[in-house]
């Protein structure tokens, strides 16, 4: 909660002749989920028990990237130290390095096979309250097992203010302006550190995604990559098989010179209109 | 005992995905020998909800839960349960639902399954069948522990009309000021206009369009049809549209009875994220573009010829049907 503290320091000074940057610094933790890449075939092996890794590429979960992303504007402009964390046996580390590439500071594995969501968010909940984090960022969901539970457990079991699908975060001293997205809109909440908040797109534009540089790269390997054990905890849910949609029925080209036929069909054969 | 179903709503009417969610309930219920609960809170039409099969309602009225505030309906939803025994309880997948469940899964200690997609294959152990990979696969998932809280996919269950007679009972859960954690400021949301989460029908353009002077015959093609607005990312990245209409696997998820895709290629992205939808049709230029391997009906065209054509005959079409 040192944040909290900085600010008041901030408030007895006189703020117009103090820089922001110098007096405020957050703890920040960005939570990474170390996920297929979006192009990845799908498949399963071992009686369809399990995922199948092989000839996949891992990559850093979309969602968290926009959060990581978030996290450096922060160091930037207000002066934040941002760790990042994640859940996974050694061979996440290539895509713990590279979020370390992007300018996060320090790294966190617990060293632990992600079981569910509640399992993971257990795991991080025990690395945030050893860290003192102001501002967790996690995703609002990893794109492989779909869970978007993490963030909110997490948030919960530690009792922080918890904002999910935010697309917008702006924070002064302990205060938090977030925007989260609403089915057909969106809302504009206030609320107060420490805080989680579950990103996605929105919460940086497109263009400020970092591919890492070679310096960034350089610098990633002399960055502390701290490997922790897992606490005791327990996963509530099990996946026990998987499998795949059935393979799409073909197609029925309608000419676009008769339209009345494609109508014909959605009317009469799909019945959607 | 009894199944626990949060049935959302707005401005006091129950929302289009109460239906659903309850006809889940109450097949969880047949299937565990009891009965389903629903939990409405500042709804005044929660009776009607017993066509559903829903034999009690618990009705919480209460000016500060206006509007939603996730932490506040959690700890609503972690009373009830507990009032009524419940060890089963079931979630729609709107934005707020999404929002609200790990909070309450946390609360009470329990196991949560998003994006469940069918009846229960069994509720002894308790196993359903969930998304995963943004669609591209199926899970068969165990629920291990002792209260079980199920996502229900938009769309995937159905309405399932069961004729009972809801009993309604006031339910007031105290609610401690400090727990609600955020406060609402502003709500800028569309009325009177489907959204990607509730329509029947998604009507979305991709970058074939050009431009977001072009989307006019977009937008009145969804109005013909009551159909919601989406787009594919580059539209929204290009701010062409807002970003709440990105659909795809970093978007919005689509799963409406029919999804007509306009000038957008089919990216695995892009179908990953809306191959939920039951009937799929793509106009498009391009023959080879990847869309026509994953659509249900295709035209192979010019957007900009195609769409005013087809605008025009829906309208007579519409016009006749009346
Ligand atoms: C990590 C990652 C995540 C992503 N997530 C998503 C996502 O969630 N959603 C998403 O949509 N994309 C996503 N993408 C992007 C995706 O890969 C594609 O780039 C994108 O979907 C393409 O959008 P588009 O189809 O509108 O544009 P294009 O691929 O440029 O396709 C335009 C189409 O319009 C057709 N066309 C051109 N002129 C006309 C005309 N006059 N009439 C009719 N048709 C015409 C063309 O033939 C072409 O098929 C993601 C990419 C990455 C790397």
């Amino acid at each position: 909660m040192h944040s909290i503290l900085k600010f008041n320091e901030y408030l007895s000074c006189d703020s117009k002749k103090t820089d922001l940057k110098k007096t405020i610094y957050m703890k920040i933790l960005v939570c990474i989920s170390n996920v297929p890449d979006t192009t990845s075939k799908i498949n399963f092996t071992d009686g369809n028990s399990k995922f199948d890794t092989n000839g996949v590429q891992f990559v850093i979960n979309p969602n968290d990237e926009f959060g990581l992303t978030r996290a450096m504007w922060f160091k930037e402009k207000q002066g934040a130290t941002v760790h990042v964390a994640t859940v996974g046996g050694p061979t996440t580390e290539p895509t713990i390095r590279k979020a370390l590439a992007i300018g996060a500071d320090e790294a966190i594995r617990v060293n632990a096979e992600p079981l569910d969501g509640f399992f993971v968010a257990e795991q991080l909940a025990a690395v945030i309250k050893d860290g003192a984090y102001d501002l967790v960022i996690a995703g609002r969901e990893s794109i492989d097992y779909n869970g978007g539970m993490v963030p909110g457990i997490l948030a919960t079991l530690l009792d922080m203010n918890f904002v999910n699908s935010c697309i917008s975060l702006e924070i002064e001293g302990d205060k938090a302006t977030a925007v989260r997205e609403i089915d057909g809109g969106k809302e504009k909440l206030t609320t107060t550190l420490p805080l989680v908040i579950g990103g996605q797109k929105g919460l940086v534009s497109e263009s400020d995604l970092k591919i890492p540089n070679m310096r960034g790269i350089m610098m990633a390997r002399q960055k502390k990559l701290h490997v922790v054990e897992p606490v005791d905890a327990n996963s509530t849910t099990e996946d026990l098989t998987f499998d795949k949609p059935a393979p799409k029925g073909s197609i029925k080209m309608v000419d676009a010179d008769n339209l009345d036929e494609l109508i014909n069909l959605l009317h009469n054969e799909a019945k959607v209109i | 005992m009894s199944v626990l179903v949060y049935t959302e709503s707005e401005n006091g009417k129950l929302k289009k995905n109460a239906a659903e969610v309850a006809s889940y309930a109450y097949e969880v219920a047949q299937q565990m020998n009891t009965t389903a609960t629903a939990v409405a809170i500042n709804t005044e039409d929660s009776a009607s909800i017993g066509d559903y099969g829903i034999s009690k309602v618990l009705n919480v009225t209460a000016e500060n839960l206006k509007p939603f505030n996730a932490k506040a309906y959690a700890h609503v939803l972690k009373q009830a349960a507990d009032k009524e025994g419940a060890k089963v309880i079931i979630l729609s997948s709107s934005t707020d639902a999404k929002y609200l469940a790990p909070i309450l899964t946390a609360l009470l200690k329990g196991g949560y399954v998003p994006n469940v997609v069918a009846a229960p294959e069994s509720t002894s152990p308790f196993k359903v069948k969930r998304t995963v990979f943004s669609n591209k696969g199926f899970a068969h998932t165990e629920l291990k522990s002792d209260i079980k809280i199920i996502g229900v996919s938009n769309n995937s269950f159905g309405n399932i009309e069961n004729k009972t007679t809801a009993n309604a009972e006031d339910f007031s859960p105290s609610l401690d000021e400090n727990i609600f954690g955020t406060t609402s400021v502003d709500i800028d949301k569309v009325v009177g206009k489907a959204t990607i989460a509730d329509a029947d029908i998604v009507v979305s353009g991709g970058r074939g369009l050009k431009g977001p002077e072009n989307w006019g015959m977009i937008e009145e093609l969804a109005e013909v049809l009551g159909a919601a607005t989406a787009c594919s990312k580059p539209v929204s990245d290009l701010g062409w549209r807002p970003h709440g209409e990105h659909v795809g696997q970093t978007g919005k998820p689509v799963a409406t009875n029919l999804y007509i895709a306009i000038g957008i290629s089919g990216a695995i992205q892009h179908l990953a994220g809306v191959s939920a939808s039951k009937v799929k049709v793509v106009i498009n230029s391009d023959p080879e573009a990847p869309f026509f391997k994953a659509a249900d009906y295709g035209v192979v065209g010019d957007a900009f010829e195609v769409v005013p054509k087809l605008i025009e005959k829906l309208k007579e079409f519409k016009s006749q049907s009346t």
